[in-house]
């Protein structure tokens, strides 16, 4: 579907992949932003006594576990993403498969896990995979943060078949025909025709993915996975649960997560603009 | 309504699928507290989040720098962080620092879990709002906002009456979206203790020791919820569709 030459003066269609991130402040001054809100709260109670720390030392000292915490989410986000689009590859494939069975399952599946609250897919995986599984008379024990990972996956997993399927069907039809005509199987023309076409279609939407898990990942701590956000309620218990750190601790995970995610998705946008079809 | 209640009844006697909310008087009616939260929630976080996204828009578009640059900060700082992290900032971080009131006898914070929820909940889908009805705005014409200034319309009155209703019709996939993602949403506020449907599910789970079953409830639960806002905004979409614009 592209627009002709010359614009008429009449409501532009809709573009469904805009230049998402066109709001965009520099990510030095976002950052220097939130750190000056962060700031702003702890030096509000500097004064709040000799033996009490202020908010800043407060997160200042406890910064290398609330570090590793945060580290800890990262990884989980990593690899819930590298189960969730090898398996959405394949789910992916399967909405496209010529077989109407497989693809009507596969169509089942995908809405079902795109349509589900991640929390309540996480609440799934936690309570009904057990915490071990014995295979071959070998138990392998499942920590509750691989269930966690897995919990996550699941809902990418149906998102990137989701993108994969977008993709596949936004290259032209012309390109089936053309690889049929040089008597590709249709194994082949998938492989070595489509998907190498798609790759760059799907990066930009497949790194928005990346960051809503990111950002998921502190669901964990709602079922127990000790992660940035549960390591900041325990900080702020060991601090003697003074209820004016709580500003300062829970703005300190927001800061790490937006220098993680804001970067990503700036990058995103740019993609995005680069690979836009005209 | 009885004869269900037998039916579930006898599917736990003779298969031991344990459905309780529906022949449990106590468990349906908790499960039936916990839909109406839910419903609660989404409805209202729904249109204040539309609001915020109409306001947010009308300031980014706005000639001043002094009004874009908040609405550009607030949209770059929602969207980049984890809304639940955002819900604990606002629910322990500024809750604890608001005063609290006197209500019968008792000292109460100013503004219950459930308000923190809707505040939360509405500034963070309201963040990606603003960003759909730019791209909405965006899609009209400036002739069409020309002619609106011929015709003697403020910009305020011309956003009102010409712009938003164009800009709105262009970004309803969009909005769709995203409403249908605040929905999945609103299972944050579980936890802040806000009873809604997964806080009430888990306490008949965990009490009485059918997680398997009311898994699937919880889950059917959510996908006619979606179902119901999918149907109803695409018959928005039907109703506001106009005549000779894209399909």
């Amino acid at each position: 579907m592209k627009t002709t030459g010359h614009r008429l003066a009449v409501l532009l269609p809709y573009r469904p992949a805009p230049a998402r991130m066109s709001v965009r402040i520099g990510p030095l001054p976002a950052a220097i932003l939130c750190f000056c809100a962060i700031m702003a709260a702890s030096t509000a109670w500097a004064q709040a006594g000799p033996t009490t720390l202020s908010p800043l030392q407060v997160i200042v000292k406890w910064s290398p576990l609330l570090l590793r915490g945060f580290a800890f989410n990262i990884l989980i986000s990593l690899l819930a993403m590298l189960l969730g689009t090898i398996a959405g590859l394949g789910l992916g494939l399967a909405l496209l498969s010529e077989s109407r069975l497989l693809a009507a399952v596969s169509w089942l599946v995908t809405q079902f896990f795109r349509n589900a609250p991640w929390l309540v897919l996480l609440f799934f995986v936690m309570f009904l995979v057990p915490f071990q599984i014995t295979l071959f008379k070998t138990t392998i024990p499942l920590p509750d943060w691989i269930k966690a990972t897995v919990g996550f996956a699941l809902p990418v997993m149906a998102n990137v078949a989701e993108v994969v399927r977008g993709a596949v069907r936004s290259i032209p039809s012309t390109q089936w025909e053309a690889a049929e005509s040089l008597s590709f199987t249709r194994r082949q023309t998938m492989w070595l025709i489509m998907l190498p076409q798609c790759i760059k279609r799907m990066l930009p939407p497949w790194m928005n993915i990346y960051a809503i898990v990111a950002m998921s990942t502190v669901l964990a701590s709602i079922v127990g996975v000790s992660e940035m956000l549960t390591l900041t309620a325990q900080v702020h218990a060991a601090e003697g649960g003074r209820p004016e750190l709580f500003a300062p601790l829970y703005g300190f995970a927001l800061l790490c997560f937006f220098l993680y995610c804001y970067p990503i998705n700036l990058w995103t946008a740019r993609l995005e603009r680069r690979f836009r079809v005209r | 309504m009885q004869a269900i209640g037998d039916w579930f009844q006898r599917l736990y006697d003779t298969t031991g699928l344990n459905f309780s909310v529906f022949y449990d008087a106590y468990d349906w009616g908790r499960y039936l507290g916990g839909l109406k939260m839910t419903l609660l929630l989404s409805v209202t976080t729904i249109l204040l989040s539309l609001i915020v996204g109409a306001i947010g828009a009308l300031m980014q578009g706005s000639p001043s720098a002094l009004l874009r640059l908040p609405v550009n900060a607030f949209v770059v700082v929602f969207r980049n962080t984890p809304p639940l992290v955002q819900l604990f900032f606002f629910y322990f971080g500024l809750g604890t620092m608001l005063p609290a009131v006197e209500a019968a006898g008792m000292r109460v914070p100013l503004l219950s879990n459930v308000q923190w929820a809707i505040i939360s909940l509405s500034l963070f889908a309201g963040a990606f709002n603003v960003e759909i009805f730019r791209s909405g705005i965006e899609a009209v014409p400036r002739t069409t906002l020309e002619a609106a200034e011929a015709l003697g319309y403020t910009r305020l009155k011309a956003y009102i009456h010409i712009v938003l209703p164009l800009a709105i019709r262009v970004c309803l996939p969009a909005l769709n979206n995203n409403l249908v993602n605040l929905l999945k949403t609103t299972t944050l506020a579980y936890a802040i203790a806000v009873p809604e449907t997964l806080y009430a599910v888990k306490q008949i789970w965990s009490e009485s020791q059918n997680v398997f079953e009311m898994m699937v409830v919880l889950l059917a639960t959510y996908g006619i919820l979606v179902g119901i806002l999918v149907w109803m905004m695409h018959r928005w979409e039907r109703a506001m569709h106009i005549p000779g614009y894209a399909r």
